[in-house]
């Protein structure tokens, strides 16, 4: 095969060798470090993962609290070293199950979760003060997180041992995923909030998860996918600071999310530089003191977008390779596909495969005995250097335009992403990108796999549980709840203690970001194509 | 009255994901047909109202969340009632095989599931749009 030359490599020619030559301009001491030393490009530990291993973080829910739970503790049972959590469309979009826009869509991609009724049964028999959980939720992620926080102090579990993360990036929602609710900048004032009220009472919370793993599977090439992430991450800390806090208070909490795709090199370099970026970034930009505000720490997940609904046990492998990438690029924690996932939400058997693959590659490969092992290959060094200069072309045009927000304003990350899905379509359909099983080594007559299908029966329980709730709870103690929080989106008071009154009231999710909403209205996108 | 096949592009129900609908949109485009993207999260009133407002010969649902079996015959019904049942209604997204035929039934036989090239929508529609463009002009 000659040089790839699809819109991932856009831009970046690949040599057929890579010398001494090629890292001519790499100064060890400077760009690379041991592990555990800055830049941190061979990682933020000494020890890698003979110290600790990456955690194994399988991202589940469908239908009802009560069916989640139950994968829960399945996954935790099979060997599962912490929680993550795939809520539904209607939570995510903070609308109740009873909203006309939540018809059909109530338990079908995740688990819909309306009021803290349902949080108490979603994490029912589970210990939250020794397992860690990550919620991927951006729009309503501070009342979820206010949700998880009073499910925990009606166990009478220690809010400040809690140890977990909340996606609460709301910037990549504009970008790529969409599923924001208000305009960018009340959204980023509810972000702060977050940040504030955990560098006061929850240490070991990691109060956001800046995710470019959304961005890649919008269409954007690894370099895109490494800019603008990191890109967000400067707009978030930026907005911490203006909002009065020390950045040495908030910015340990910060954490990353990544994805692993296909090009198995230029992914562990990505991680690679993106370690040695944000060091740069958060020590020499924002004059951050504390090596923890210069570590860049990361979960990954591997590339949904990858998979293929023809022959679908062709995932499993590519799954392997990817999340090989990961763990050679140093993630803290892994996320592995499911084999059918392009066409479903993943049976338990199939979850079940996807945790194995990881197992196999921590117990088995030797991958984990030696820290960085790729560190100092010439090839691997010089894409480090190229992906980070890649990166710092694009701060340099984001920075011009005012920053993450104004180029948000102007379409300008969702046009590249836009387009380098278009070129990346073509480069498939014209064969120039090989898809196997797709666009070569095809086969006919298929035998299909059985996946798993949600009925509408997580619909009705949830309603009768919203019923239930409504009925039961002091209605004049969540009028004020709610009315306290409208005035506080108003007068700038932090909404994180106002929200957690109203969910010890039980208000519902839909009726919190109502209030919101009527403050701050709701945010329209242009659409682009 | 017009020449070239007029094609509203939409994104019923809550899910943003997008990246399917705008590489599609751009497929036709560059197939030479004039295609209108409504945006996220319409209803399925708005997107038959744009079918009617644009003069649309087709109208192309792309839906990832499960939703369809909601979305699809309650758009089919809505053309019904406008008098717009020639407008040719295609689906793209995670489309079980078992809800293919239910699709059917109501008489939507584009269905294009994961992995479909763009090159096998151009011509789906194409074969089954022109009749009713060469009739209108």
């Amino acid at each position: 095969m000659g040089a790839p030359t699809d819109a991932v490599h856009a831009k970046r020619v690949v040599e057929r060798l890579y010398t001494s030559e090629s890292i001519a301009d790499v100064d060890y001491t400077r760009d690379l470090g041991d592990p555990g030393q800055f830049p941190y490009t061979r990682g933020i530990h000494a020890s890698g993962y003979r110290g600790k291993p990456w955690t194994m973080r399988q991202f589940a829910g469908f239908g009802t609290p009560e069916e989640t739970n139950e994968r829960y503790r399945q996954l935790l049972k099979e060997g599962g070293t912490g929680l993550s959590v795939a809520f539904d469309l209607p939570t995510l979009m903070g609308r109740d199950p009873d909203h006309e826009l939540a018809l059909g869509e109530v338990g079908k991609c995740g688990v819909n979760v309306a009021s803290l009724a349902d949080m108490e049964v979603l994490f029912d028999g589970i210990d939250l003060g020794a397992i860690t959980t990550s919620m991927t939720i951006n729009g309503p992620a501070s009342i979820i997180l206010a949700m998880y926080v009073v499910a925990a102090e009606q166990r009478g579990t220690d809010v400040r041992a809690l140890s977990g993360t909340i996606q609460n990036d709301i910037l990549k929602e504009f970008i790529a995923q969409k599923e924001f609710i208000y305009p960018p900048r009340p959204s980023m004032r509810l972000v702060t909030d977050v940040f504030a009220f955990c560098a006061e009472h929850m240490p070991r919370w990691n109060t956001i998860s800046v995710s470019g793993y959304h961005i890649r599977e919008a269409g954007a090439t690894a370099a895109q996918e490494l800019a603008f992430t990191l890109r967000d991450g400067i707009e978030y800390v930026q907005y911490g600071i203006d909002a009065g806090l020390d950045v040495d208070a908030f910015a340990p909490r910060i954490s990353f999310f990544f994805n692993s795709h296909s090009d198995f090199f230029e992914e562990l370099a990505k991680f690679r530089a993106a370690r040695r970026i944000w060091a740069r970034v958060m020590r020499d930009r924002f004059k951050a003191k504390s090596p923890r505000s210069w570590q860049l720490r990361f979960h990954t997940q591997t590339a949904g977008v990858s998979l293929t609904a023809q022959q679908p046990y062709n995932n499993v492998v590519r799954t392997a390779l990817q999340a090989m990438a990961a763990v050679l690029g140093g993630t803290q924690s892994l996320h592995t596909n499911a084999l059918d996932e392009a066409l479903a939400l993943p049976t338990a058997e199939a979850a079940t495969l996807a945790l194995r693959t990881q197992q196999i590659i921590a117990e088995e490969t030797g991958i984990t005995d030696v820290v960085d092992p790729l560190g100092g290959s010439y090839y691997v060094e010089a894409l480090t250097t190229a992906l980070e200069k890649e990166a710092l072309e694009y701060f340099a045009n984001i920075d011009a335009m005012g920053g993450m927000v104004p180029a948000i304003e102007r379409g300008y990350p969702q046009r590249e992403i836009a387009e380098s899905a278009y070129r990346s379509q073509k480069a498939i359909e014209t064969g120039e990108q090989v898809i196997v099983g797709v666009n070569r080594f095809t086969a006919d007559g298929e035998t299909p796999i059985s996946t798993l299908y949600i009925d509408e029966e997580a619909q009705n329980r949830q309603l009768a549980r919203l019923e239930d709730v409504r009925r039961r709870r002091d209605a004049g103690r969540v009028r004020t709840a709610l009315d306290a929080l409208e005035a506080g989106a108003m007068n700038g008071t932090n909404t994180m203690p106002l929200l957690l009154e109203a969910v010890r009231a039980y208000a519902t999710l839909g009726e919190m970001c109502d209030s919101l909403r009527k403050v701050w209205g709701e945010y329209v996108e242009d659409a682009i194509i | 009255m017009h020449q070239r096949i007029r094609v509203v592009i939409a994104k019923p129900g809550l899910d943003g994901h997008d990246r399917g609908a705008k590489v599609i949109a751009r497929a036709l485009r560059d197939a030479g047909m004039e295609v209108i993207y409504t945006g996220l999260r319409q209803t399925p009133e708005q997107i038959v109202s744009a079918a009617l407002q644009e003069d649309a010969d087709v109208i192309g649902l792309s839906i990832l969340s499960g939703a369809h079996m909601h979305i699809c015959p309650r758009v089919v019904e809505l053309l019904k009632e406008k008098g717009l049942s020639g407008v040719l209604v295609v689906v793209g997204g995670i489309i079980p095989d078992s809800d293919v035929p239910k699709l059917n039934a109501i008489g939507i036989e584009g269905i294009f599931q994961p992995g479909t090239p763009m090159q096998t929508i151009v011509e789906f529609i194409n074969r089954h749009a022109r009749a009713r463009v060469a009739a209108d002009s």
